[in-house]
């Protein structure tokens, strides 16, 4: 029997039914310089991840998959998204991987690629506060927050607690600028 | 002793008290903090979520800035403190991106100066000694939850400051003047920092984890070292006590607060009445021991 092979047919399919991208763990290197093939499953990321609890695939699962060169179902998992950075499995991992750096790396991929994102207002956060950045050259929190209200239309969350923030003097109404934000910006469109 | 000193942007406006009582507290020490000219935003989260370089270049701009002025920079934030270090641990290392961003600045960094949290810079030996000598009031009755947070202590390949799993630095410092600091387990926990504005309920989560464990093992405050830390303890307190079922109501302190209260620094009891919890029942329980 004759078996007629095209390159349709013989495309590796992930556990999950979506294609395989062998290049990604070399991809995520390139950005981070972590090499996740070092890591042996141990599950220590997990076990003392705090925000695991909220995401959709476990960070060593998150692991597992870079190494399996599942690239689609990473980048649209809500996990790359609710790593809080707190570097607890990058300072626990027995095979020094910073799990932490890939989470990054995959959150720069995704942005950069253009994909649809899980948790799409944590994204708009990021933005926003780096458009304050480049604005001012610092951090206006009271413009931040208004402006953050603005794109995820979330406009009433934690109204109520920020009145006595303000009223004691916490939010400063008016901005300081840099001086030097030509420099800051130029640093900005650069990276 | 002088120090080139950042303030980041929290310190200018959530966590002014934690900038001002920094500033007390170092001028009663004998530590002279100028501010850095003209400072930018270190990126905080966003920038290392979205760009690594850009999370590397701003800052640089700041580094540069520091060096031109010969000290060493103090960093008090966590936030800032965390992303300063690691710029200036990647630059010393990576000397091609190093040279790429010093070309977009006027004034470069060479690696010539580091960067320090106000915790390290305050709780080095001979500065707890120096505390010690000026003490006016013993803090006993005080039973704190020393909270460190991760960005203070993590990754510790890149910070090198205290024990990342058992840190003390804190604890030693409320020893110090005479506080009674609690054994717990949430010293070195997430309290989801970067969430408070985006992902709320995560936080409120977190911080009631961290509360309820800092209460049960007898806490009557949290002291911490960071301002992000001090807003989620704050502002989420109700949401996570009846997240719990449980009264979380605790009162937090900054560091500095305590160690100004205990040297009698004038003009520190007075960011006592710009917290977001009342303060009140903890101050009440020190015991007046006079010294």
């Amino acid at each position: 029997m004759e078996i007629a092979l095209n390159s349709e047919e013989v495309k590796q399919i992930s556990p999950l039914g979506g294609s395989v991208d062998p290049g990604f763990k070399r991809e995520i290197k390139d950005t981070c310089g972590e090499d996740v093939m070092s890591c042996y499953q141990c599950g220590e990321c997990t076990a003392g991840c705090p925000a695991a609890f909220s995401m959709d695939i476990a960070p060593n699962q998150i692991m597992r998959m870079t190494q399996l060169g599942m690239k689609d179902e990473v980048l649209a998992s809500s996990s790359i998204w609710l790593c809080a950075g707190c570097e607890t499995c990058a300072t626990r991992c027995p095979r020094g991987v910073a799990l932490s750096k890939v989470m990054d790396s995959c959150r720069q991929i995704a942005v950069k690629e253009g994909r649809k994102v899980k948790e799409p207002n944590v994204l708009k956060f990021h933005d926003q506060f780096l458009k304050e950045v480049s604005r001012f050259g610092r951090v206006h929190e009271l413009t931040l927050m208004g402006m953050y209200k603005m794109r995820s239309k979330r406009f009433f969350d934690d109204v109520i607690l920020g009145i006595p923030m303000f009223l004691k003097g916490k939010l400063g109404l008016i901005p300081s600028f840099v001086k030097g934000r030509g420099e800051v910006r130029k640093l900005i469109k650069k990276s | 002793m002088k120090y080139a000193y950042f303030p980041g942007c929290s310190l200018e406006s959530t966590g002014r008290e934690f900038g001002e009582s920094t500033h007390l507290v170092a001028d009663e020490l004998g530590i002279e903090l100028v501010e850095i000219p003209d400072w930018n935003c270190c990126g905080a989260t966003s920038a290392h979520n979205l760009d690594h370089r850009l999370s590397v270049a701003l800052p640089a701009r700041n580094l540069g800035i520091a060096e031109s002025m010969g000290v060493d920079v103090v960093a008090p934030c966590a936030a800032c403190y965390n992303r300063m270090r690691g710029a200036e641990v990647e630059l010393r290392g990576n000397t091609a991106m190093r040279d790429g961003i010093n070309a977009d600045l006027e004034k470069p960094f060479t690696g010539a100066v580091t960067v320090k949290s106000a915790l390290e810079v305050f709780t080095a030996p001979e500065m707890l000694e120096n505390v010690e000598s000026k003490l006016r009031k013993h803090l006993k009755g005080l039973k704190p939850a020393c909270y460190y947070g991760c960005l203070l202590i993590r990754p510790p390949k890149v910070l090198g400051f205290d024990d990342a799993e058992a840190p003390r630095s804190l604890d030693l410092a409320m020893e110090t003047v005479g506080a009674e600091p609690v054994d717990w387990h949430f010293k070195n926990e997430c309290c989801g920092a970067s969430f408070g504005i985006a992902k709320s309920d995560i936080v409120v989560k977190l911080t009631g984890d961290i509360l309820s464990n800092a209460k049960k093992n007898g806490a009557n405050c949290i002291v911490t070292a960071c301002p992000l830390c001090m807003t989620n303890l704050e502002m989420r307190q109700g949401a996570a006590g009846k997240l719990r079922g449980e009264d979380l109501t605790m009162p937090i302190f900054y560091f500095t607060e305590l160690l100004g209260l205990a040297m009698e620094v004038p003009g520190v009891k007075k960011y006592f009445a710009s917290h977001l919890v009342d303060v009140n029942p903890a101050i009440d329980a020190i015991e007046a021991v006079t010294v």
